[in-house]
């Protein structure tokens, strides 16, 4: 045990040392010259001013903005959650009434099929995508709150959609802040 | 299921697979002491940690000698990581200005990182300075990976080796385990993430206002990627956010994703190779990666097929959950659509399959099915491909069982690779198999029949048991996942689980290392027309029946109590 103490306390601070201090210093040194935007947080500038994160969802539910994910946090970035409401939980189920019947209060001429991932609670709390299927449904609400026509929002949905990545991996998705600057015209 | 989703999980096994090969020749090479590629640059700090710790790398252990120095190692590391965390207000790094973690909590992730659990009681972004996360957590992923790995080295030597005492130097696998294996792999992966969008960064959170309302939104930075580079890789999972892999700073796109995923099985099962080469017959390694792949592959396809075919109780409200090219479809509460179904599915299926535990998506939130499959893959004890190392020393014990059983059948002395298998060995790989299943149950019936058990408890009904059942399957074997609703930074679970996973931990490695000292003592039999090959088609299908069969006689009663009986319930 003795013999095994020196050893013990000498690796430990000289582990500590390259794998907590070096390593991650190298990592940020390397990132920030090689990936600036990345790894300071994929901000979005609008007129000098931070407007938030392409990777972070933000909250909406003014009828003339598409809509996100539901989300257990309300985008509240400062601690994020999921619903964890497992699949019979009376609670998830009212939750997903509750949406559905803002989907429909907000846009009750829409025959659509309403797509599972808009009355859903994200993993993160944070998902900044919809699916295709979701923003092509909220196409119909936003053009007219927006008195525009449904192909122009339908063609900035189009020009807003990102396909599998490398063509394989994921799933088609629309960035649902970067639509909504595109709709105001801002992006 | 369409021919993306398909493609994916293919795509997934076969870059998997493909890698075992040249990763694992390589760890063979780094643990025979043979030059690598690596050796000019990382050969001086090797031999400088040597020097300076009085150590010659030459000297060898026996088992028991190893067994003290891996504990006196990991002591200490649990210890300086409580200390951090207690003292963290005072400390430097902490642009926030976070408090002292609380005693119970501080306990419970100190063992958790220290047994390479990585069981997340907290926050991190609300609850660890970036230097807790930096000098404690990110440091424990390296070395308890390491350790871990070391004990897999040296029960492989104990297999090898024959008439003697010594089976390595422990010093000499962690350090080799550490810097020729952990750390270039996680600069070139952490690297990639942050090319990716993972934050990688020293400055404090940025507040950005909002579109719609200008309502101020907090974006919480660090230094993520590196931390979760090695996360990944050690099969650690402790995430540097409250949500782990599903945060998009920490997982931001499904290309990041697969890099991800890659990384929790690559070193795993690369290992299998290892052992093939070090054991002089690769096709020994490769009977384990096919034993573990089948496995994988059959869970896996229950877990896709459950969460793609949604929630009745969605259906009825006439919600669309068909998946088409725009459409994720499916049980989509709990997961990102950047994943969608295939990509959570595969997740939640490699990060329990090896004790990972790291997550993209909601556990809790699964179909009773789909949440099965992870519950049970823990449950095997963690040796699907397995925490690195562990994983594969695990699944060894129960070769020892397959070994043994069959031996019995045929009234011959049973043997594995030229060594006989006694009552000894037979006793500690028991050991190694029952202690988990006894930690698992004995710690839910404990939580279930007290009342702090039962108070946080978030779900109603069978799911809430679940939760339960999941919480002890995740710590009593070193997965470190949740079933996250389940609120378990409270004293009573922070207490209960931190013993749950140092028993895990430490009752199956010292058991293991007992084998290899055992192993390593005895002669080498040659090979007789009576010996059981343990390379063929029926060896595979036999270690896979006793696997199922012991990992169902187990649990089977416990999971009809949870998952099977909700399942009967929303389908009913």
């Amino acid at each position: 045990m003795k013999n095994q103490l020196r050893p013990a306390l000498t690796i430990f601070a000289l582990l500590t040392i390259i794998t907590g201090v070096i390593y991650p210093l190298l990592v940020t040194g390397v990132s920030q010259v090689l990936f600036p935007s990345q790894s300071n947080g994929s901000i979005i500038t609008v007129n000098g001013k931070a407007a938030g994160s392409e990777l972070i969802g933000q909250q909406f539910d003014d009828p003339s903005y598409f809509w996100g994910r539901v989300s257990a946090v309300d985008y509240n970035a400062d601690l994020s959650s999921g619903s964890n409401y497992g699949p019979m939980n009376p609670a998830l189920l009212e939750a997903v009434q509750a949406r559905i019947d803002a989907l429909q209060a907000a846009d009750p001429d829409n025959t659509l099929p309403i797509p599972v991932d808009l009355v859903t609670a994200s993993a993160s709390g944070l998902d900044p995508h919809i699916s295709v299927a979701a923003a092509l449904y909220q196409v119909h609400r936003v053009a007219s709150a927006r008195g525009l026509s449904e192909a122009d929002v339908q063609s900035l949905v189009e020009q807003n959609t990102e396909g599998r990545q490398f063509g394989i991996f994921g799933e088609p998705r629309v960035n649902v802040l970067l639509l909504n600057l595109a709709l105001d015209g801002i992006k | 299921m369409n021919i993306y989703s398909l493609l994916q999980i293919v795509l997934f096994m076969v870059v998997l697979l493909a890698l075992a090969k040249p990763l694992g020749s390589f760890m063979a090479k780094v643990y025979q002491g043979e030059r690598t590629f690596l050796d000019r640059v990382l050969g001086p700090v090797e031999r400088f940690i040597y020097r300076i710790s009085g150590i010659d790398p030459k000297e060898e252990m026996d088992w028991k000698v190893y067994a003290i120095a891996m504990l006196t190692f990991n002591v200490l590391g649990l210890f300086f990581v409580y200390a951090l965390q207690r003292l963290q207000g005072v400390l430097p790094l902490n642009p926030q200005g976070l408090g002292a973690v609380s005693a119970d909590s501080s306990w419970n992730t100190a063992v958790s990182f220290a047994s390479n659990t990585n069981w997340q009681g907290y926050g991190g972004e609300v609850t660890m300075s970036y230097l807790t996360q930096m000098l404690g957590l990110s440091v424990q992923n390296f070395v308890s990976a390491a350790a871990g790995m070391a004990v897999l080295v040296a029960f492989i030597r104990g297999i090898v080796r024959h008439t003697t005492k010594s089976i390595g130097n422990f010093w000499v696998d962690l350090t080799r385990s550490t810097l020729y294996i952990l750390l270039p792999l996680s600069i070139v992966l952490a690297l990639a993430l942050v090319s990716q969008g993972v934050v990688q960064t020293f400055s404090e959170y940025k507040t950005v206002n909002g579109l719609q309302s200008s309502a101020e939104q907090n974006l919480p930075l660090g230094p993520a990627a590196s931390q979760i580079a090695i996360k990944q890789l050690g099969t650690n999972g402790g995430g540097f956010f409250n949500v782990n892999s599903a945060h998009p700073f920490e997982n931001p796109t499904p290309f990041s994703n697969f890099l991800e995923m890659l990384a929790i099985l690559i070193i795993p099962a690369a290992l299998c190779y290892t052992f093939g080469v070090m054991v002089g017959d690769t096709r020994q390694g490769w009977t384990l990666l096919i034993v573990m792949t089948i496995i994988f592959v059959a869970l896996l396809s229950v877990a896709v097929w459950s969460e793609q075919g949604g929630n009745p109780a969605f259906a009825a409200m006439g919600i669309d959950q068909t998946q088409t090219n725009i459409n994720p479809g499916g049980n989509m509460e709990g997961k990102e659509v950047r994943f969608g179904i295939v990509n959570s599915a595969l997740w939640a299926t490699a990060t329990t399959a090896a004790s990972n535990g790291s997550v993209n998506s909601m556990h809790d939130s699964y179909m009773p099915l789909g949440g099965l499959v992870p519950m049970w893959l823990m449950q095997l004890g963690e040796i699907i491909y397995g925490g690195v190392g562990s994983g594969l020393y695990g699944m060894l014990a129960f070769v020892i069982i397959a070994v043994f059983v069959s031996g019995l059948m045929v009234g011959r002395t049973p043997e594995y690779l030229g060594k006989k298998i006694e009552a000894y060995e037979m006793k500690m790989a028991s050991i190694m198999i029952l202690i988990p299943v006894f930690v698992v149950l004995t710690g839910t019936a404990v939580a279930l029949m007290s009342e702090a058990g039962r108070a946080t408890i978030y779900n109603p009904s069978t799911h809430g048991f679940s939760e339960v059942l999941y919480a002890f399957s995740s710590a009593g074997n070193n997965n470190g996942s949740a079933f996250a609703g389940l609120g378990a930074n409270t004293p009573f679970y922070n207490t209960i689980l931190g013993f749950a996973m140092l028993i895990a931990r430490y009752w199956l490695a010292i058991p293991a290392l007992a084998i290899a000292g055992s192993l390593a003592s005895k002669k080498k039999v040659p090979a007789g027309a009576g010996t059981l090959p343990t390379h063929t088609p029926l060896f595979i299908a036999w270690l896979i029946g006793v696997i199922v069969i012991v990992g169902a006689l187990s649990f089977l009663p416990a999971l009809a109590l949870g998952p099977i009986v909700e399942h009967l319930m929303v389908f009913k």
